[in-house]
């Protein structure tokens, strides 16, 4: 078995404290990023090939870069912890069992941007995280962490709880949704770390994203490159649900195969059943399946599929699924929380979910899966945000690659 | 219970509320927080709170409007003293999720969205809580349960006073 780094601690007893924390080596990385230069921190981070994984997977240092050189203003850290991508639930264990491992990832990141405040945006429905994670915030302040006159730092985390809208996991939306508005994303340009949050240059990293940076910082840039692939650095933890023998979160090297993911580290199928159908990334993903899964699961090997590694939220279907089924379950979530604030995604999410929702009724009509992929393509690419997309790569990839079943259900007239 | 109609948060909540509004650079960003604040003290958020919180931001009550109405954690109508909200989304519908769904309209007599008649329990379906490892699973006020089965589920709803 491979090294743990990111779930080294998520099944040692009271990790979330500050002092099981440090003993496991916790706030070396802070201590060492303290005497180095916010550029060179930086650059380590470009080398280390450390890749957001929150969703878009975007280099993390590249990102950081996008702030204005040699600006003044204050610059804000934001972190979303407003997991909600169907399938995901990595940040949820940082957050309950390695909150420390977040607050020294953005104490480096502040150095690094040199911000001197933080928010950090938790779902409202966590809220068992919500209280950890603001327990050890308060220890670091109590240990002289945090706050406005530590040597070296001087940063402020403010935790802020959402109230329900997936929206706000899309970052121009939390930033929206942190300014107190409705979690309407934003026209880009201009990008947040120009003009983000409260009208300052603003970085939104994801919570694993962040807690990436200790290691980095500890271990160098290089090895932390090693751990992946070309493209991308380290291991990253996979959420993998559905219908595999041991569901949960597993740490791999971003190089692990999708096959690797369902049938060595999650037991295989349940019962020995065949597989239907995987989906990759979270739900926004394209889906795929038993014939492409021998890919490498950083962000190039599902892209090779059409698809993308998203979130790394695998949702494991075997041969009992019903695909026009699964197809109405993700179309309800997405015509649900669709913001209403670009009419393409507005319109075609709820009509998309209404006419899968009839062909499962046994209701559905020979011409609705050419009109519903007919609508899915027009209207990806001209909303505002990735969210119409991200409903787009379910809709096309399930009745694309299950046209058969879809269409045998609509001719058959019976229930799904 | 403060009254609902002549909403006033207490001395100590005041001073709460301002502590949050210079948490930010813009004192709007409390405004989040402080629903949920207004909701924990008078169980929902009535037009007449709405209006309330909107003075304590000097903002219009339209605008506050705007924003209950926009998340799903906000309730605009008196709930049950607990609300149960049971995952539909993909995993937990891989799962099982619509037979606990069928199990809890069985035992509470309702339907999704509805309360029960004796206040007791608030009844929704939501969407992906990211609980999916224990799919299907279910949200208790703040609680998680997850890996349910009927008979879990009335263990869990008896605990429910």
């Amino acid at each position: 078995m491979a090294e743990l780094i990111l779930s080294r601690n998520f099944s040692v007893p009271d990790a979330h404290t500050l002092r099981v924390y440090r003993e496991g080596g916790g706030y070396k990385g802070w201590d060492k990023a303290k005497g180095m230069e916010p550029a060179a921190i930086t650059e380590e981070v470009k080398k280390s090939n450390l890749r957001g994984l929150g969703g878009a997977g975007f280099p993390t240092g590249v990102k950081w870069g996008f702030i204005p050189k040699g600006s003044t203003a204050p610059k804000y850290l934001v972190v979303n912890a407003d997991e909600g991508e169907p399938g995901t639930f990595k940040d949820r264990y940082i957050l309950e069992r390695d909150p420390h491992a977040l607050i020294e990832g953005m104490l480096i990141a502040a150095r690094a941007i040199d911000s001197r405040l933080g928010f950090v945006y938790i779902r409202g429905e966590y809220v068992q995280p919500w209280r950890v994670f603001s327990a050890a915030v308060k220890e670091a302040y109590d240990a002289g962490l945090l706050g406005a006159g530590v040597p070296g730092g001087g940063f402020d985390i403010v935790v802020h709880r959402g109230a329900g809208a997936y929206i706000c996991g899309e970052e121009t939306g939390l930033i929206s949704s942190l300014e107190g508005k409705k979690g309407w994303p934003k026209v880009k340009p201009p990008f947040p770390a120009v003009k983000g949050a409260f009208g300052h240059p603003t970085i939104v990293n994801n919570v694993e994203t962040l807690a990436c940076l200790p290691p980095i910082v500890t271990r160098g840039a290089e090895w932390f490159a090693g751990l992946g692939t070309k493209t991308q650095g380290g291991t990253r933890l996979y959420s993998v649900s559905g219908h595999v023998v041991k569901p949960g979160v597993v740490e791999a090297p971003v190089s692990v195969t999708l096959r690797s993911l369902i049938y060595d580290h999650c037991g295989g199928i349940r019962g020995g059943r065949p597989l239907k159908a995987v989906v990759p990334g979270g739900s926004s993903a394209a889906i795929l399946t038993p014939d492409e899964i021998d890919i490498a699961m950083d962000v190039d090997g599902p892209k090779s599929k059409g698809s993308m590694i998203g979130s790394a939220g695998i949702v494991v279907m075997d041969d009992t699924v019903s695909i026009p089924d699964a197809l109405m379950v993700v179309a309800r979530f997405y015509a649900h929380e669709s913001c209403g604030q670009c009419t393409p995604c507005r319109e075609s999410t709820g009509w998309i979910y209404k006419m899968t929702h009839r062909i499962v009724e046994g209701k559905g009509r020979k011409e609705d899966l050419d009109t519903i992929l007919d609508v899915a393509k027009r209207g990806a690419g001209t909303t505002i945000c990735a969210f119409y997309d991200g409903a787009v790569g379910p809709y096309i990839s399930y009745i694309e690659k299950f046209r058969e079943e879809f269409e045998a259900l609509i001719r058959s007239g019976a229930h799904a | 219970m403060a009254d609902a109609t002549a909403p006033q948060f207490s001395p100590e909540q005041l001073a709460e509320v301002r502590r949050l509004q210079g948490l930010y650079p813009d004192r709007q960003g409390a405004l989040l927080p402080v629903l949920h604040m207004a909701q924990d003290a008078w169980g929902y958020i009535s037009l007449e709170i709405e209006e309330y919180v909107a003075t304590l931001f000097e903002m219009s009550p339209a605008h506050v409007h705007e924003v209950v109405t926009f998340y799903t954690m906000y309730f605009q109508k008196p709930k049950g003293r607990h609300v149960v909200a049971v995952c539909h989304n993909l995993t937990c519908h891989l799962m099982g999720a619509k037979g606990i769904v069928e199990h809890m309209k069985a035992r509470l007599g309702v339907e999704p969205g509805e309360t029960t008649a004796d206040g007791r329990i608030t009844f929704l379906t939501v969407e992906c809580l990211c609980a999916c490892e224990q799919a299907p699973m279910l949200q208790a006020d703040d609680r998680y349960e997850g890996l349910l089965t009927p008979e879990k589920v009335d263990r869990i709803l008896q605990g429910l006073a």
